[in-house]
C-alpha cells in the first residue's frame, strides 16, 4: 500500500454573496466582536448549500461543505462536477491560493498548481525572460530552469521567437510557452485545472501525453476537466462534486457515468417527466409528459441483450401546432458522443391545443450490445422548422442498461450488432 | 489498516494548511526558498520600465534633476525659503533623492494585493516576495540617482567651500535602509487594509504628497526651529524628519543630526514593520475572497 500524500479533513468554504459595501462592515464588526470575546463566528452556522439555480434566503453560501478525501502516492485523481459544483474552489484551497473556512489539508512533498498557463507573463519581456519568470513563479529555482531551458523551448515549438517580447506572440504561442514551462515542473503533487481547453489539437495531444508521463513516473496528479474522454483515459480514481458535496468517490468511470445521470433510475425512474426538475424552461408548443421504457409490458430501464426495447412516449400540446416530429439519439456515456439517431414524423396534420399524443418506439432485440447508453429525445413540428422540447440526462432521464446472461464473449465488446450476410462461393 | 493509519498520521507532514496560523509564523524560510523569484521580479520591474526607450535607465536621472530645478525656482527663488546657505539645487536634490525612494516604495507596495490579484489568484508563492521586490528594485533606482547626486555633490565640493561633509556619511546605508523599510511597513499595512474596503486607497494618493510637506524636503528643519519652535515637535514626530535631516547633515553639513531622534525613527520603523508583517501575513491567506 502506498503512502498517503494528501489528506483533506472536513474542508468547508463559505462565501458571502452580493457586493462589498456598507452592509458588510456591520457583519464584519459583529464577527470581530464575537471573536474578540472568544465566542464563535455568528455567521459560520448559517449559509445555504451551493445550488446556483435556486435563490437562497441567506447572504452566505457554502461553496464546499465537509469534504474529506485522501490521495495516495502515484494516484491520478480526477475531479468532476457541473459548473459551480465547487471544483475550482477545492483546487484553490489545495494550491494555497485561498484557505478553507474550516478544516485542514495535510500534504507530503512539494505541491505545484497549474490553474492557468503563463501566469505572470509580462508582455514587455522576451520569451526567454518570461520562461525564467514564470518558472520561478511556479516554484522552480533559477538553476532548475536553466538546466531545462532547451527542453522547454523545444517542447513549446517557438524557438524562433524566444528573444521577442511576448506581446508580439499569438495567443496560441503564449499558451504553448506557458504550458511548456509548467510541463517541466517536477513536484511530487501536481494540480491541473482545465488547461487543456486551449491550444490546437496537436498541442492538446502533446499536453495529454505529458500529463500521462507525469503520472507514469509515480507522481501524484489531481486533474479537473470537463473533457470526460481525457478524464477517463488519464485518471484512475475520481471524485464527483455536486452542490459543494462529494457525490461519488470511486473509480473514474463510475464517477463519469454518475455525472452523466446513469444512476438516477432508482430514484427517478418512476417520476413522470412532467414533475421533474429543470423543466420550467421548456416553452414549446408541445411538451413531453412521459417517457417510459418497457420490456414485455414491465416498466424497466434494464434490458437483456435478447429483449426488444420499447419506449412509450406521451406528449401534450399546449398550443396549436403543425404536426409532430420525433427525434431520438443514443449517446456514448463517457463522451456523450452520438452513436446513432433517427427521426420520424408522428403526425402530419395540425395538432390542436390540449391534444394528447401517445406513441411507441421499438428497438429490435440483439441490436444493442452490453453496456450503457444515454438517451436523448426531442420533438418538433413536422416540417422541422422548430424544436418544441428536449429530454435527456440533464433532466435526470435514466440511461439504458443492456445486460446478458449467456452470450458469446466476442459480443462483449462493441456497442452494436449490424446485419450481415454470408455467401459461400465454392 | 488501523495501524497503518496511525502510522500515516504520526509521520511528519511537510505542509499543513489551516484556516488560522499562529501570528509568529511569518514564513521567512519560504521567502528564502523563493529568493530566485525575488530577484527575477526585481529584474522584471527594472527591465520592463525602459523597454522600447532609447535612453533607457538615463531617464532615472531626468526626474530628480528637473524636480530639483523646479523646486529651486519655486521654493528657492519665488518663495525665498532658506536652504541653510547651501546651493538650492544640491539642497533639493539631496532631499528628493531619498524622499523618492520612500514615496515610490510606499505607493507601489500599497497596492500589492489589488495590482497582483490575477497572479495571486492562480498560483501560490510567499506574497511578501512582491513588496520585497519593490523595495529592492527601487533600491537599484535609488542607487542610480544617488550616483547622479554624488556627481553633483563632488562638483560643488570642489568649487564651493560651504559644504562640510563629515563622518556621519558612514550612516548613509543605514538611513537608506530605514527609509526603505518605513515605506515597506506603511505600504504592506495599507495594502492589507484595502483588500476588502478600498476607502484607504483614496487617502494614499494625496497622503504621500502631503507627507512630503510634513517632512523637511523643501525646507530645512532649522527654519521651523527658528520661526515656529512650538510646532517643531509635530515635525519630529514624523519618523522621516530625522532621517532626512541626518542624510543632509552627512553630505552637506547642515541640518540637525540627533541620535535620540534617529533612535526614535529606528524604533518606529521596527514596530511598524513588525505590525505590517503580522497584518500582511494574516490577510494574504484569504484576501482572494474579498479583493
Amino acid at each position: 500500500m502506498s503512502k498517503v500524500v494528501l489528506k483533506a479533513i472536513n474542508i468547508s468554504k463559505q462565501y458571502r454573496l452580493g457586493q462589498v459595501g456598507t452592509g458588510t462592515i456591520a457583519h464584519d464588526l459583529n464577527r470581530w466582536w464575537h471573536l474578540a470575546r472568544g465566542k464563535e463566528d455568528p455567521y459560520i452556522q448559517i449559509g445555504d448549500t451551493n445550488d446556483r439555480s435556486t435563490k437562497g434566503d441567506s447572504d452566505y453560501v457554502w461553496s464546499l461543505k465537509d469534504i474529506n478525501f485522501e490521495v495516495k502516492q502515484g494516484d491520478v485523481l480526477g475531479i468532476i462536477g457541473k459548473n459551480g459544483a465547487g471544483k475550482s474552489t477545492l483546487l484553490k484551497i489545495l494550491s494555497q491560493v485561498t484557505t478553507a473556512t474550516t478544516g485542514k489539508v495535510k500534504i507530503r512533498g512539494r505541491i505545484a498548481a497549474l490553474l492557468e498557463v503563463g501566469t505572470g507573463f509580462h508582455p514587455e519581456l522576451t520569451g526567454r525572460e518570461n520562461v525564467f519568470l514564470n518558472g520561478a513563479i511556479l516554484g522552480m529555482t533559477k538553476s532548475e530552469i536553466a538546466s531545462k531551458f532547451d527542453e522547454i523551448v523545444n517542447f513549446s515549438g517557438v524557438e524562433k521567437y524566444i528573444d521577442t517580447p511576448v506581446k508580439r506572440y499569438s495567443s496560441g504561442m503564449m499558451v504553448r510557452l506557458g504550458f511548456a514551462v509548467a510541463a517541466h515542473l517536477e513536484p511530487e503533487i501536481l494540480i491541473v485545472d482545465e488547461v487543456l481547453a486551449v491550444g490546437d489539437a496537436e498541442f492538446q495531444k502533446k499536453c495529454m501525453g505529458k500529463i500521462k508521463n507525469v503520472a507514469g513516473e509515480g507522481r501524484t496528479v489531481l486533474f479537473v476537466s470537463h473533457n470526460m474522454q481525457a478524464m477517463s483515459s488519464i485518471c484512475k480514481t475520481g471524485i464527483l462534486l455536486k452542490n459543494g458535496l462529494i457525490d461519488e468517490m470511486s473509480d473514474m468511470n463510475t464517477c463519469i457515468k454518475k455525472y452523466n445521470g446513469l444512476f438516477e433510475e432508482s430514484v427517478l425512474g418512476t417520476v413522470s417527466i412532467k414533475d421533474r426538475l429543470n423543466r420550467s424552461q421548456s416553452s414549446g408548443n408541445i411538451l413531453f409528459s412521459n417517457i417510459q421504457a418497457f420490456s414485455n409490458g414491465k416498466k424497466t430501464w434494464d434490458f437483456r441483450y435478447d429483449e426488444e426495447i420499447n419506449f412509450q412516449i406521451d406528449c401534450e400540446a399546449r398550443e396549436q401546432s403543425d404536426g409532430l416530429l420525433f427525434y431520438m439519439a443514443l449517446l456514448e456515456p463517457l463522451t456523450t458522443d452520438v452513436l446513432t439517431n433517427f427521426k420520424v414524423v408522428v403526425k402530419e396534420g395540425p395538432v390542436v391545443k390540449g391534444e394528447k399524443l401517445s406513441f411507441n418506439i421499438t428497438l429490435p432485440a440483439k441490436t444493442l450490445r452490453i453496456g450503457q447508453f444515454l438517451l436523448y429525445f426531442a420533438i418538433g413540428d413536422a416540417k422541422q422548422t422548430r424544436w418544441y422540447d428536449v429530454v435527456d440526462n440533464n433532466v435526470n432521464l435514466p440511461a439504458l442498461n443492456i445486460t446478458a446472461i449467456d452470450m458469446d464473449p466476442h459480443y462483449n465488446s462493441g456497442m452494436f450488432s449490424i446485419p450481415y450476410k454470408l455467401n459461400i462461393n465454392s | 489498516m488501523a495501524n497503518k493509519e496511525i502510522e500515516d498520521d504520526n509521520e511528519a507532514w511537510d505542509l499543513v494548511l489551516e484556516p488560522k496560523t499562529s501570528w509568529y509564523s511569518l514564513g521567512l524560510s519560504q521567502i528564502l526558498r523563493f529568493k530566485d523569484l525575488l530577484f527575477l521580479f526585481v529584474r522584471r520591474d527594472f527591465v520592463s520600465v525602459y523597454k522600447q526607450t532609447i535612453l533607457g535607465p538615463i531617464w532615472f536621472f531626468v526626474q530628480p534633476v528637473i524636480t530639483a530645478i523646479t523646486y529651486a525656482v519655486i521654493f528657492g527663488m519665488l518663495a525665498d525659503i532658506s536652504t541653510d546657505g547651501v546651493n538650492p539645487i544640491l539642497f533639493y536634490m539631496c532631499g528628493i533623492t531619498l524622499w523618492n525612494y520612500f514615496s515610490d516604495t510606499l505607493s507601489k507596495t500599497a497596492d500589492t494585493f489589488t495590482a497582483n490579484a490575477s497572479v495571486f489568484g492562480k498560483v501560490y508563492f510567499p506574497r511578501m516576495i512582491v513588496p520585497l521586490s519593490v523595495v529592492l528594485s527601487n533600491l537599484v533606482k535609488l542607487g542610480i540617482q544617488l550616483l547622479l547626486f554624488i556627481g553633483v555633490w563632488i562638483y560643488f565640493l570642489a568649487t564651493d567651500n560651504t559644504l562640510h561633509p563629515n563622518i556621519t556619511i558612514l550612516l548613509v546605508p543605514f538611513l537608506i535602509l530605514l527609509m526603505g523599510f518605513l515605506g515597506l511597513g506603511f505600504g504592506i499595512i495599507i495594502t492589507s487594509m484595502t483588500t476588502k474596503y478600498r476607502d484607504l486607497k483614496f487617502l494614499i494618493t494625496f497622503g504621500v504628497q502631503l507627507l512630503m510637506y510634513a517632512s523637511p524636503i523643501v525646507f530645512p528643519l532649522s527654519l521651523v526651529s527658528e520661526k515656529y519652535p512650538q510646532y517643531k515637535i509635530f515635525l519630529l514626530a514624523n519618523p522621516i524628519t530625522s532621517i532626512i535631516e541626518a542624510f543632509k547633515y552627512a553630505f552637506l553639513g547642515v541640518g540637525e543630526f540627533n541620535w535620540f531622534y534617529l533612535g526614535y525613527s529606528l524604533s518606529f520603523t521596527v514596530v511598524l514593520l513588525f505590525i505590517g508583517l503580522i497584518v500582511f501575513n494574516k490577510v494574504e491567506k484569504s484576501f482572494m475572497d474579498t479583493v
